[in-house]
């Protein structure tokens, strides 16, 4: 699994590419970790070319939006999710945690 | 049928999910039936590696996959520490974001993926994971 973070003004976005499952999902933790640690609460997952994603995956992204949005100082939004990793976050329930936009430019004027 | 074995390590999830997707292609499923296959294994193996075998590196999980009449029967085994399903609670999503623990996800995945899912446990043979997926439901 590939992982970029490109730097703007008002927010990080951090590009996946690949599979992220239990084995991969340590890598993105530590990247979201180090951006939230340095105090990056403003964040974009670009996921339009992640094809798996395992429940693993998603709790990754619950810790960081739990960090994120604590003290109201940001929030994480995901982009380009594609359509099977929707349905199973929606069926598990999970999608009323996060904004989900269609790519990164709107996710970017979001903030 | 088809059978291999796996190392019980996070970085055998790949070679699994490819495994059984290849199996669910050649039984006809269609690409959204084989990537629910793939997740259910994937977590049904991730769970087998972290409270199975307590860790990585510490024992095998064999994967079947059986062409059955309109559909494929998977069977997961591992000799680690009994699983009972009853054990795990189902995750509750209503909460608030602060309240929310990493919990149960993968079960309930596991069976909203699959048309049946059996548990089965015996001193000879340890844990047996069985998952049916039906063409077209």
């Amino acid at each position: 699994m590939e992982i970029t973070t490109t730097e703007y003004k008002r927010c990080d976005v951090v590009k996946t590419v690949g599979r992220i499952d239990s084995y991969t999902a340590p890598d993105l933790e530590e990247v979201l970790s180090s951006l939230t640690s340095s105090g990056k609460f403003k964040i974009i997952l670009d996921m339009e070319e992640v094809d798996f994603m395992s429940s693993k995956g998603w709790w990754v992204l619950i810790e960081t939006q739990k960090n994120c949005k604590r003290y109201n100082r940001g929030e994480l939004v995901l982009t380009g999710v594609q359509e099977r990793i929707q349905d199973s976050l929606n069926l598990v329930g999970m999608g009323s945690y996060f904004q989900i936009f269609d790519d990164v430019l709107s996710a970017v004027a979001n903030f | 049928m088809a059978t291999e074995k796996f190392p019980g390590r996070f970085e055998s999830l790949a070679g699994i999910r490819k495994f059984v997707s290849e199996a669910a292609e050649e039984a006809g499923f269609d690409d959204k039936e084989i990537y629910a296959v793939e997740l259910a294994v994937d977590e049904a193996c991730a769970n087998i590696i972290e409270h199975a075998y307590g860790g990585e590196g510490k024992g095998e999980i064999i994967c079947i996959c059986n062409d059955i009449n309109n559909g494929i029967e998977i069977i997961l085994r591992d000799d680690g520490k009994q699983f009972d399903p009853a054990d795990v609670k189902p995750p509750d999503f209503s909460v608030e974001l602060e309240k929310l623990e990493p919990r149960g996800a993968g079960i309930y995945l596991i069976r909203n993926m699959m048309d049946d899912v059996d548990f089965k446990f015996s001193r000879e043979s340890g844990n047996e994971l069985r998952m049916v997926k039906r063409k077209g439901i």
